[in-house]
């Protein structure tokens, strides 16, 4: 069913009691052309695209929970694509590209918004890395442009720009056309896309083995809901990856930390775009709901809890209540964590691997939802042909031998 | 927060006091290994999800590192234990 203006005044008829369920809700057959582990954005738009693109839709998305119930919908949902280096741009700049054209492709408003996502400098650290992005951004035709303390201020009224506080701003880096998206309603349409394409989502369906051939290719999968054949596997499993991929026998150059966020009571609108600090790992946005949403840093350690430790979010607190002195007595709502795969070049991987039929897409980290149409595009084209396309290419697995890392690290060290 | 017991200090203290070091019993012999094996000791990891062996250090307490070994989805620490010492088994 297609939504529009004609759809919603017939349900408005009916008191909006007979609208249909969004996607299929199928038992598994017992053999498809390609399985996705992992129902988050990125696993969705990659059943979407193969569908769309490839003519493949006799594929299954397993997901052991419910679908975007990972760090799909635990994130603070900032776009934007002022990467370093230009593989980098390539894969973010592909995603950007596909975002504002969203909503029309899915039928299914994913509310885009580009309100200007500004990276402050607090250091002269900072400064010299944000000139240097900004430059290298131009070149590959990334918008980015560098503002004073004072026009950073009339970007973000609420913004501090005293010079005698702990965390001072000395400037800024400002992508335009960078924003914000809602995470759920990205999940849902690339599903109910997926769906009415043929492929089949199957929730609480968890991946317990993979099994594999005299040769060592994939057979199948082993899942809560019995065997599932298969000759392609696509793991698109963030967080659990390293625990996926072991159950072919490969080990990843990954570590999964938790990443917390929070969100705020309801306020009337105060902030306009979305502000980032690197330096003290605090994120910004206020939701059209108007709660503030803020992202902290990542615990220290690896960990699969999907918490993680209250002194990591009152730090951020204490920088966001200098920053924006208009949050000192606002109260908190909710925090929690998601589950970050992080690589050590922090750049993702979308990749075959030495077990024939299994491909990854992963290491999205700290700052993977931005991506998530180009991820979902490219890896569809990756699993139907066999071979990366030239936006995919550099991130191989490979690159952990050959050395040609694409090292977004010592960049920004963080990527939200 | 976590609170972590420092075998050298032989005290528990919170988790703010540590750095945390990554996986532990990682054996560095470059004049040995072989491409493959280089890859993995620099970039290739366990991650494990649960029973996890990693070291810690002390940093702003006697500064020494230690291993630990902790269940990673109910951060629960089963034992810390000096450097050195071979990895206890399974409690
Ligand atoms: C607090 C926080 C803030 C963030 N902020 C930003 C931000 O501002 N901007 C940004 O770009 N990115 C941000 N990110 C990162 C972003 O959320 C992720 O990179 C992105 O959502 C990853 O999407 P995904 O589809 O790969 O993973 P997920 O949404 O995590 O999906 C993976 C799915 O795999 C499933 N799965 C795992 N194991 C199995 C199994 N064995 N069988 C079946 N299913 C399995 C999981 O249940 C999960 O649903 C943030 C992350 C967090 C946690
Ligand atoms: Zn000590």
């Amino acid at each position: 069913m297609k939504f529009s203006a004609v759809s919603l005044a017939r349900q408005a008829l009916s008191g909006h009691k007979d609208w249909p369920a969004q996607w299929r809700s199928p038992e598994p057959k017992r053999y498809y052309d390609a399985i996705i582990v992992g129902a988050g954005g990125h696993g969705l738009a990659t059943a979407y695209y193969m569908a769309k693109e490839h003519g493949i839709a006799n594929v299954a998305v397993l997901e052991k929970g419910w679908l975007g119930g990972g760090n799909t919908g635990r994130n603070t949902t900032i776009i934007r694509s002022n990467y370093l280096w230009e593989a980098s741009e390539g894969i973010y700049g592909h995603a950007h590209k596909l975002w504002p054209g969203l909503s029309q492709e899915l039928n299914y408003n994913v509310m885009f918004s580009p309100r200007g996502v500004m990276l402050l400098a607090h250091n002269h650290h900072d400064e010299q890395a944000f000139r240097r992005h900004i430059h290298a951004n131009r070149l590959a035709g990334i918008p980015n442009e560098w503002l004073t303390p004072e026009q950073a201020r009339d970007f973000c009224p609420i913004l501090n720009i005293d010079a005698n506080i702990r965390y001072p701003v000395r400037g800024a880096a400002l992508q335009r056309t960078g924003g914000t998206a809602r995470h759920d309603a990205v999940a849902w349409g690339y599903a109910r896309g997926a769906s009415a394409r043929g492929v089949d989502i199957i929730q609480n369906c968890e991946v317990k083995a993979i099994l594999r051939d005299a040769s060592g290719a994939v057979t199948g999968v082993e899942t809560t809901k019995g065997e599932i054949a298969t000759r392609k596997i696509g793991v698109v499993a963030a967080g659990n990856t390293s625990v996926v991929m072991a159950m072919a026998g490969l080990r990843m150059p990954l570590e999964s930390f938790p990443l917390q966020a929070l969100v705020s009571e309801p306020l009337k609108p105060v902030m306009p775009c979305v502000v980032m600090s690197n330096a003290v790992h605090a994120y910004m946005s206020q939701s059209d709901k108007g709660e503030l949403v803020i992202g902290a840093g990542t615990d220290g350690y690896v960990s699969y809890s999907q918490t993680g430790g209250p002194h990591i979010a009152v730090s951020t607190l204490e920088a966001i209540c200098e920053m924006f002195p208009i949050t000192s007595r606002l109260k908190m709502l909710r925090n929690w964590g998601g589950i970050v795969d992080t690589t050590p070049d922090r750049s993702p991987i979308l990749s075959k691997t030495p077990v024939a039929g299994l491909y990854v897409n992963c290491g999205w980290g700290t700052g993977g939802f931005k991506a998530t149409p180009g991820s979902g595009h490219v890896f569809a084209h990756l699993l139907a042909t066999g071979e990366p396309n030239e936006i995919a290419a550099p991130f191989a697995l490979d690159r952990f031998r050959s050395g040609n890392l694409v090292n977004e690290a010592t960049a920004a060290a963080v990527a939200h | 927060m976590l609170l972590i017991h420092c075998p050298y200090c032989e005290m528990e203290r919170p988790e703010v006091e540590f750095k945390y070091g990554g996986q532990a019993h990682l054996v560095r012999e470059p004049q040995k290994a072989t491409d493959e094996e280089w890859t993995d000791f620099l970039y290739f990891r366990d991650n494990t999800r649960g029973l996890h062996a990693e070291r810690w250090r002390h940093a702003v307490g006697c500064g020494r590192f230690f291993n630990c070994l902790r269940d990673t989805v109910s951060d629960k620490i089963a034992a810390t234990y000096k450097a050195g010492e071979p990895r206890p088994s399974s409690p």
